[in-house]
């Protein structure tokens, strides 16, 4: 697997609590417009398609897992 | 309720100020006989300055509330000689794990290096802590602790401060130059002075309850998201003395506090947890909900807050008690060298300085573990929760997991105390601002600690190569003489030695290298300590010059110029 699952963070706590600090006064519908920029932002810093697609695979898995279960 | 521990009554004593006519005087008083308060006098009798603690109560805790001890707080309670009691009544761990739902997602060690004298953590009962602090201050003739007298009005002034107590004989009037201000969260000195106390109050209750069980968990710190048998909330569950287990249940903001305190209410909660075949009887409960909040100033002329009174954080973290002992770690021999008049008032200033820098840290991390714990809204709840199912598998979500990062020594790297490092002399070791670092060591021949030889002076410690001895050893009694204060001379050999050790120096031995290894010593490094063990500086070689200007920096000499 190309895509890094160990830590990588420089401060996960800080980078954590600022996401929060960023949904912390919208909606619904805005915060998920601010997470699809979010992800279209690092998709394109990551570039490598080799790593986007085992992140989109790891991401997709837990909401197939329960559409199976149904 | 409670079975195991039976609150101590102490006596009012009746005491010579009642009989003044006039106001007595007194150096230090400390309003509140709390961890804090209790061990502020320690930490000024070990100073040679003696004060009065003033409570208005005639009890230690009611109720087991801080439970936590970190490794820190037991140097500390070390360094005042009275940690034996805690250590022995205390249950020791340094393991921690996490659930999600039905699985565990996330391990903890506390201490992974082996070899200090005192462990990552115990659990305690506050109770128990504040007993064995009041059977050490009762052998300490330099401190007053005073049951049953209240502070009901201070006068206080730029050059001391006027208070009236009352007590059950009658009331009468005392002056201190500090009153140092240990009265808790709610402190009502603080309130009588105006002061607020800032910060942000947490939509949650939680329930805490103290539970008497036989039980076969280990002595981990086990902490659940959303478990099976308390669905969308948290639990936590903690072993203290006497197999009486801490569990704290999440309840929300809707609940209400007066219903779930009663035991009626509490039981089929607990039985779901512990399962119905579980034998237990509940010692205390009791319904909270979590600030986070600080004095912006500690200091207020002749005024020093300490403990929950300037600085109050959520427990998640168990960054309360361990963070008030460590601010009465740092004052007391702030405020001695004041009193005797070898550091300037200005030092006192720095204690607000690096405590404001430590309530910070402690508020930042406390803050961050409630709103993990308690999502503020729907999408913060549905990151947590991919947080946690991603934690199942992938190690990087695991970090960002929080249920409370633990008390750790505060580090005041950039304190105005600190002599810097000279360019790339260090990469590693134990950096300016920092406290010291245990390891084992031998003195004679005993097998000893570092631990146990540094603090409440100033210690210096060189790491000497044999031939070098009579050289330092020459040019050291002038040198002590030019420091101008107290400082103990430790002189660290790889190997035992038969040398002949300078007069006034110490001679201590590290032949596993632990001492040399982290504190990266080469021959000749010397490290200066402050009365409180944190490192005022650092040299990969000794000179008087540089030596005498760090014990000055680290006496706030070099401030007086500051604003």
């Amino acid at each position: 697997m190309k895509l890094v699952t160990q830590v990588n963070f420089t401060d996960g706590d800080s980078f954590y609590e600022a996401l929060m600090a960023l949904h912390r006064s919208l909606d619904d519908s805005q915060s998920l417009e601010v997470n699809a920029r979010l992800i279209l932002l690092m998709a394109n810093h990551i570039g490598d398609n080799q790593v986007l697609k085992e992140a989109l695979e790891i991401a997709g898995q837990s909401v197939t897992a329960s559409h199976q279960s149904q | 309720m409670q079975t195991t521990f039976e609150n101590p009554r102490y006596p009012f004593k009746h005491h010579s100020d009642l009989n003044q006519g006039t106001a007595v005087h007194h150096p230090v008083v400390i309003v509140g006989a709390g961890p804090t308060g209790l061990a502020m006098g320690l930490d000024l009798a070990m100073q040679g300055i003696p004060s009065v603690i003033l409570d208005d109560n005639n009890t230690v805790s009611v109720g087991s509330r801080a439970i936590c001890f970190a490794k820190r707080t037991l140097e500390i309670l070390n360094r005042y000689r009275c940690v034996s009691p805690m250590l022995e009544k205390g249950v020791t761990w340094k393991k921690g794990k996490v659930f999600f739902q039905q699985d565990l997602v996330y391990e903890f060690d506390l201490l992974p290096e082996k070899k200090h004298k005192l462990p990552a953590f115990i659990n305690l009962q506050q109770y128990y802590l504040e007993q064995y602090l009041v059977e050490f201050i009762d052998t300490q003739q330099q401190v007053d602790l005073r049951w049953l007298n209240r502070v009901t009005e201070v006068t206080p002034g730029v050059k001391g401060n006027r208070l009236k107590v009352e007590t059950p004989e009658g009331s009468y009037v005392l002056t201190c130059d500090y009153m140092l201000v240990a009265d808790g969260a709610n402190s009502p000195i603080r309130k009588q002075l105006g002061l607020e106390s800032r910060g942000q109050v947490f939509k949650d209750r939680f329930l805490i309850a103290d539970v008497l069980m036989q039980a076969e968990f280990p002595t981990e710190r086990w902490f659940w998201f959303d478990p099976p048998f308390h669905p969308n909330q948290s639990a936590l569950l903690h072993r203290q003395a006497d197999d009486v287990w801490r569990i704290d249940l999440q309840l929300g903001w809707d609940a209400d506090p007066q219903r779930e305190v009663l035991e009626a209410n509490i039981r089929p909660r607990l039985e779901a947890m512990l399962g119905e075949d579980v034998d237990f009887q509940l010692e205390w409960a009791s319904v909270y909900t979590f600030q986070c909040r600080k004095l912006d100033s500690f200091i207020h002329d002749r005024v020093i807050f300490l403990g929950d009174a300037a600085h109050q954080v959520s427990p998640f973290g168990a960054r309360g008690a361990n963070g008030a002992i460590q601010s009465v770690d740092n004052l007391g021999w702030k405020l001695a060298s004041v009193l005797k008049q070898q550091g300037p008032t200005t030092l006192l200033k720095t204690y607000d300085i690096e405590r404001q820098m430590a309530a910070d840290e402690n508020i930042l991390n406390s803050t961050r573990a409630t709103d993990f714990i308690t999502p503020k809204n729907k999408i913060s709840r549905v990151f947590r929760d991919a947080t946690l199912q991603l934690a199942k598998d992938y190690e990087f979500a695991r970090t960002l997991v929080n249920s409370g990062r633990l008390s750790t020594p505060a580090r005041y790297l950039d304190s105005p105390l600190n002599t810097l490092d000279d360019e790339e002399a260090f990469d590693g070791g134990v950096a300016p601002g920092s406290a010291a670092l245990d390891a084992p060591i031998i003195i004679g021949d005993k097998t000893s600690w570092l631990i146990d030889i540094l603090g409440t002076r100033f210690t210096l410690l060189i790491a000497i190569d044999k031939t070098d001895i009579s050289r330092v050893g020459e040019s050291l009694p002038e040198l002590l003489q030019s420091v101008g204060v107290d400082l103990v001379p430790i002189f660290l050999f790889s190997e035992s030695t038969d040398l002949e050790v300078p007069k006034g120096a110490m001679c201590i031995c590290d032949p596993w290298g632990y001492v040399a290894q982290r504190y990266q010593l080469e021959p000749g490094t010397c490290y200066l300590f402050r009365p409180d063990q944190v490192v005022a500086g650092r040299w990969r070689e000794f000179t008087s010059d540089s030596l005498i200007s760090a014990v000055n920096r680290a006496l706030g000499f070099d401030m007086e110029v500051m604003p």
